[in-house]
């Protein structure tokens, strides 16, 4: 196998506040071929974001981080933001600058990583806008980003971040404060680009029906972990972990129309009061005594690993 | 945009209209006769007194001394001063452009003190350089005027004998003597505002820097000064650009204490004999005039605000 674009090795992160240390992400590991769509999937909190941010060196300074990041098999913080790596983020209303033009903000990276002269940043800025499929771009280019829709907004951001060809790509819940309308949309245009330029994705997401037929892996993460991690079609046809089964019940069914929309019970832990084994447990359906310790991210088929004591999962399933 | 100037320069003019009544009306409640103080000599002569009374329309009511003023004020004329039997408008244009001077320069190194302080501070947020410019800063507004610059005349004009103690030289006359004369009364007006200035550009600039575009910033690879002094401070200078032209305002006000203990013949000084002196005309004139340049740079705030704000100059 190729050298991965991205390898996380038990990443962990956590903050120091005033209550006191909030674990947000804990041994955290996976890869991400190069070209190849990673989605990482999670309730809200789960550390997420705080994965990407990590990722790309931009964690605030009162966070501790532990674990390795390599990025081509190399110290991430090597690697040059904007240039090898960039970030879409989630809120497409206050990301861009509102002070400078859309092409402005696109063309500067251009200027920064291929340097190119203002003019011709522009044009190029300009060209990448329109392959957003931004209509009109030349027009747009010179607007401001309070002239933009939140989905046009995030094309930019969009453009801005595959401006300069990135190898990675971490897409933070892209498409989250858009309509549902833009967010497909939004979804088929990194689809699009991603195939165009080979650039490799993370993809954070709530929401499992989004990466059900666009991602190649699926990593999973409850209260900071990954629980379970699988090539996307083996984690939706078989999931080994009971939160992963719970997520899939509660995502709206695609298939069937059965439009079943189950949740899980109880609420996410509190990032400063972690159950000390197992994090799922007080809201597992499977929990047993044994899971008062932390299950280890075990594979349990080729490829695919879960953090349960119980999995494989299709015995208790059966029974 | 040309519709909200006309709009907004609409709504100066009641403004104005207002403020004349006010000076026209505390004229009034001065204790003092002027017929007696221009009488000098025969103030014991009724006569004399009727006479002066009618030349100046004393002796008419008070709403029509008030429209009769405000005519000619329109028409650029302002009176004759009761002491120096000078047009008044003569005596505000002979000192206005040392006050102009004074306020300018005074403004600029506020800016060059204030501003790059407030990012200093807001960039090492918590940290020693922060720490110290905030004392820097604390120190500086609660410096009396009078007292920094007494100290400062001491200091570098007694002591260390490198500028004049007080005096001036006018601008076009030798600019050289003028920035001699000027730069040590305009540091000590500018003192407190330079302070007041960094207050505001840290609050923006924490303001800014914690925003969703600066991380942006960051994510593109840009390096840490461009992010700090292109990305966050053109946003943060938005509101201070509009608090500095209103502070400039208040320079006016500053400069008149100043101007006195640097002996420097500008506004502050005009104003202060020609308020003992009862030369009312003269009083009337300056109040009216700093209040049009008051009103004026509260516009020019709003419209420096307008064009360095791209969210208002489209609306
Ligand atoms: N700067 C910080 N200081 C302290 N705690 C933080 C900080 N940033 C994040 N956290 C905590 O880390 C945890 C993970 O946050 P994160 O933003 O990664 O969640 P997320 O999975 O992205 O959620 P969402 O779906 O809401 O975006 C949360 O409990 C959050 O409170
Ligand atoms: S380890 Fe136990 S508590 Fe945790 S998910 Fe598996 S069965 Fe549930
Ligand atoms: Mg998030």
């Amino acid at each position: 196998m190729s050298t991965p674009v991205l390898e996380l090795d038990s990443l962990s992160v956590g903050f120091a506040t005033d209550r006191g240390l909030v674990r947000a992400v804990e041994a955290v590991s996976f890869r991400v071929a190069p070209g190849e769509m990673l989605a990482v999937v999670g309730e809200s909190g789960c550390g997420k974001s705080v994965t990407a941010l990590a990722v790309m060196g931009l964690l605030p300074g009162s966070a501790q981080v532990g674990g390795r990041i390599l990025f081509d098999g190399r110290d991430a913080r090597e690697a040059q933001r904007g240039r090898d790596l960039a970030m879409v983020f989630q809120e497409p209303m206050t990301s861009l600058n509102p002070a400078f033009t859309a092409g402005e903000q696109v063309a500067e990276a251009l200027r920064k990583h291929r340097g190119l002269a203002p003019r011709a940043a522009f044009d190029a800025a300009v060209e990448m806008l329109s392959r957003a499929h931004i209509p009109d771009a030349a027009r747009r280019a010179r607007q401001y980003p309070h002239q933009l829709s939140g989905g046009m907004r995030q094309r930019v951001m969009i453009a801005m971040a595959l401006a300069c060809r990135p190898r990675l790509l971490l897409c933070d819940e892209p498409t989250t404060a858009l309509d549902v309308t833009v967010q497909a949309q939004i979804m088929a245009l990194l689809d699009e680009l991603r195939r165009e330029t080979g650039t490799a994705v993370v993809l954070i997401t709530h929401d499992l029906g989004v990466v059900a037929d666009r991602a190649d892996q699926v990593a999973v993460m409850y209260a900071g972990r990954v629980v379970e991690a699988a090539p996307a079609a083996q984690l939706f046809a078989t999931p080994q972990h009971p939160y992963t089964v719970g997520l899939l019940g509660a995502a709206p069914r695609l298939v069937g129309g059965g439009g079943r929309l189950a949740s899980i019970e109880g609420t996410v832990p509190d990032p400063l009061n972690l159950p000390p084994g197992c994090r799922f447990a007080p809201r597992c359906p499977f929990a047993v005594a044994r899971c008062n310790e932390a299950p280890p991210l075990a594979e349990v088929s080729p490829g695919h690993s879960a953090a349960c004591w119980r999995a494989p999962l299709d015995q208790v399933l059966a029974a | 945009m040309a519709v909200w100037l006309l709009r907004r320069i609409g709504q100066i003019i009641p403004t104005l209209l207002i403020l004349s009544v006010l000076i026209f009306a505390l004229q009034q409640l001065m204790p003092g006769d002027p017929a007696l103080i221009l009488a000098g000599e025969e103030r014991g002569d009724p006569q004399v007194l009727a006479q002066i009374r009618a030349e100046l329309f004393l002796d008419r009511p008070l709403p029509e001394q008030y429209v009769r003023w405000l005519w000619r004020a329109l028409q650029g004329d302002l009176g004759f001063s009761w002491r120096i039997r000078e047009p008044v408008a003569v005596l505000i244009l002979q000192k206005l452009p040392v006050t102009l001077q004074l306020g300018g320069m005074a403004f600029v190194i506020a800016c060059c003190i204030g501003v790059p302080l407030g990012v200093l501070s807001a960039v090492y947020k918590g940290r020693w350089p922060d720490v110290l410019v905030n004392a820097v800063a604390l120190a500086g507004i609660s410096t009396p005027n009078f007292w920094l610059g007494i100290m400062l005349i001491l200091l570098v004009s007694v002591n260390l004998g490198w500028l004049p103690p007080s005096g001036y030289v006018p601008l076009f006359e030798d600019p050289w003597q003028s920035l001699k004369t000027t730069i040590m009364p305009a540091f000590v007006l500018g003192n407190a505002i330079s302070a007041v200035l960094m207050r505001h550009t840290r609050a923006a600039m924490l303001n800014a820097l914690s925003q969703d575009y600066v991380r942006t910033a960051r994510a593109k690879g840009l390096g840490e000064r461009v992010v700090v002094l292109k990305h966050a401070l053109r946003n943060a200078l938005v509101p201070v650009v509009t608090l500095g032209a209103i502070e400039l305002g208040r320079l006016l006000a500053g400069a008149v204490l100043t101007e006195q203990i640097f002996t420097i013949p500008g506004f502050g000084k005009l104003i202060v004999d020609a308020v003992f002196n009862r030369d009312y005309p003269v009083v009337q004139g300056v109040v009216m005039v700093v209040a049009v340049i008051t009103v004026l740079l509260a516009l020019l705030a709003d419209v420096i605000y307008l064009l360095v704000n791209p969210r208002l100059r489209h609306a």
